[in-house]
């Protein structure tokens, strides 16, 4: 794996659903690239596409038309067994509503990915006890998550999301369930991750967050209508 | 490796839903016990009678004067001379009735059979005090008795009966040998009965035929070739009514007592084999609940990295969990129940341990079928739809 350089190349990706016999376009012609160890809000308005465009980023979902390459790789042609291989090994997910198993430890919640990507329990266990002692919960690694703050929970998930280093951390309104202060801290370790060379794509329809961001793509109605970089 | 992790989660997972998980295996535990029970008292039930029959000896046959058509009886003679036949060892004819035998004021209601001295060889049916009947006995139509050991004891309480008087129908036979206690086979109880030679025993039931003959082979493979040298004998006397008498070897017996006893287990086993199915259901019912309760957790799970197979697995292996869980739960209760029935119940009981390893299988395999359409349905789920789901 390389780390400079480009990590992401959307072209022309249009998408759309058939909903109630009518077609309804979603994506438009998408296309823009994005490069190891960026720093980019994806922002838009509910209903602008936002959301698909991170279900295709994230390869949890492919276009119908156009081409996505994941570090030099075509998704759209790979089956779903190949994609939940690129998930596990380049994506790391931080979703609004932390998505942690709630039956399972911090520490287990962690480790999950790395169950997936079939590393060993010793190693695993290393792993994970690491990036909970990074985002600071050393301390609570064996609570559940119902035993947590959102704060906490939300740290875990991030843990989860880096705990395999995967390049890219793709962050669906991180802060959305969380109180301004707890959600400053969220943020504030986002950042710290990208400046220790996490390429970071953040989800948000809050300009005050993506403002955090070095770059901000708008979406608007399945368009791309501003691609603006920070000096 | 994953193996070991997903059997833990499956734990995990039932574990936390403790009583519902319960109430899933319920069928399963149901089932199983009640397949082992089942089988279990059936073979009890088998080995005892196969006992019981085999203590009457493979090297038997037995004679029964139904008495129709136009020759009804046989004769004494006529029957002792059925031990011409080669391979014939002994021939015990029997007359039977019943008679009220009084000692004092003790009053009994009693079958009473007339016998000659071969019977305690062909019958193995010896004295435990006193003597057996002697053919002087039978030649001078001697009022003498052999008593059982139940019939004694309601005449004579713990008195010694040899040498006593018993009165059958109102005639005095002086009692001459108590019998060994048998217990009860197939034929009735072998401890009520009074025993008295068959020349005297013809006068006093007033009847010339002989009711029942017991015939011994000297060996148990000649038992096929006198039993059909004794139908053709018997055919002729009875000028080919055929249902006048009937026939019987004990092996034969054995046979058809073992197939309907089997018949039946398995009947019974197979009634129970349904319950597990119902049990399966179940199991499938509240897999696919489990699934729809757990489709977040599906989402979550396939959006950090799991492939198909890897949720597949992770809910067969809960299914097959539940339902092996259910099935040791349920051989637990089976092996107790069959072990408890035997000890503390009049029935006899051996633990059909094949079934037990059957119906664990069979509760693995209803796991693994039923568990097979929810695991399948929750492997398909679509990360994107899955996560959407609250």
């Amino acid at each position: 794996m390389s780390t400079s350089g480009t990590l992401i190349e959307v072209s022309d990706m249009s998408h759309g659903y058939t909903m109630a016999g009518e077609r309804m376009t979603i994506l438009k012609n998408l296309s823009f690239t994005i490069d190891f160890g960026e720093f980019v809000a994806i922002i838009g308005p509910s209903g602008s596409g936002k959301s698909t465009l991170m279900n295709m980023l994230g390869c949890l979902d492919v276009s119908d038309t156009g081409s996505y390459l994941l570090d030099g790789q075509e998704i759209r042609k790979l089956s779903d067994n190949k994609l939940a291989a690129i998930r596990n090994e380049k994506i790391g997910f931080i979703f609004q509503s932390f998505n942690l198993l709630p039956k399972l430890s911090a520490v287990e919640n962690v480790e999950l990915p790395l169950v997936y990507r079939g590393i060993s329990h010793r190693q695993r266990r290393q792993l994970a006890e690491d990036a909970l002692t990074k985002v600071g919960l050393g301390d609570r690694m064996h609570h559940r998550p119902a035993e947590l703050s959102g704060g906490q929970q939300q740290r875990v998930a991030i843990a989860r999301a880096m705990a395999g280093s995967p390049p890219i951390l793709l962050a669906d309104e991180p802060t959305g369930a969380l109180d301004t202060r707890t959600g400053k801290e969220v943020m504030g370790m986002i950042r710290q991750l990208n400046e220790q060379g996490h390429t970071i794509i953040l989800i948000t329809h809050d300009l005050e967050i993506a403002e955090q961001a070095n770059r901000i793509i708008r979406i608007q109605d399945g368009n791309l209508v501003e691609d603006r970089r920070k000096a | 490796m994953k193996l070991f992790q997903s059997m833990r989660m499956a734990l995990k997972s039932i574990y936390s839903s403790k009583v519902r998980s319960l109430l899933t295996m319920l069928g399963i535990i149901i089932g199983v016990s009640s397949v082992i029970i089942l089988v279990s008292v059936g073979q009890g039930t088998t080995s005892q009678i196969t006992e019981q029959l085999n203590g009457l000896g493979t090297n038997q046959l037995t004679v029964n004067i139904t008495g129709r058509g136009a020759t009804t009886s046989l004769t004494y003679d006529e029957a002792l001379a059925l031990g011409d036949i080669p391979g014939v060892k002994d021939v015990a004819p029997v007359i039977s009735g019943n008679v009220t035998a009084k000692h004092n004021t003790d009053n009994v209601s009693v079958s009473v059979e007339g016998i000659t001295p071969s019977y305690e060889d062909v019958k193995d049916f010896h004295v435990q005090s006193g003597r057996f009947l002697l053919d002087i006995d039978t030649q001078y139509r001697q009022k003498v008795a052999l008593i059982g050991s139940s019939t004694a004891n309601d005449l004579f309480g713990t008195d010694s009966p040899v040498g006593q008087t018993v009165q059958l129908n109102g005639i005095s036979y002086k009692i001459v040998g108590l019998l060994e206690t048998k217990g009860s086979s197939l034929g009735g109880s072998n401890d009520d009965k009074i025993l008295i030679p068959i020349s005297t025993a013809e006068r006093q039931l007033q009847s010339k035929g002989v009711r029942s003959i017991t015939i011994a082979t000297t060996s148990a493979d000649t038992v096929a070739t006198v039993k059909s040298r004794l139908e053709g004998i018997l055919a002729a006397k009875f000028s080919n009514a055929t249902n006048a008498y009937t026939v019987f070897d004990s092996q034969q017996m054995l046979d058809t007592v073992n197939s309907t006893t089997n018949t039946l287990s398995m009947a019974l086993a197979g009634i129970a084999g349904i319950s597990l199915l119902v049990g399966g259901i179940g199991i499938m019912n509240i897999m696919i609940v489990s699934v729809n309760e757990r489709t977040r957790e599906i989402g979550v799970r396939k959006a950090i990295g799991a492939k198909k197979l890897d949720i597949l697995a992770q809910f067969m292996i809960e299914s097959v969990v539940l339902s092996g869980l259910g099935g040791i739960i349920g051989v637990g209760i089976g092996v107790g129940g069959s072990w408890l029935l035997g000890h503390y119940s009049p029935l006899s009981v051996s633990i059909a341990w094949n079934m037990v390893l059957v119906s664990f299988l069979f509760s693995l395999l209803i796991g693994v079928v039923f568990g097979m359409m929810p695991a399948n349905k929750a492997a398909r789920l679509r990360p994107i739809h899955a996560l959407r789901v609250d």
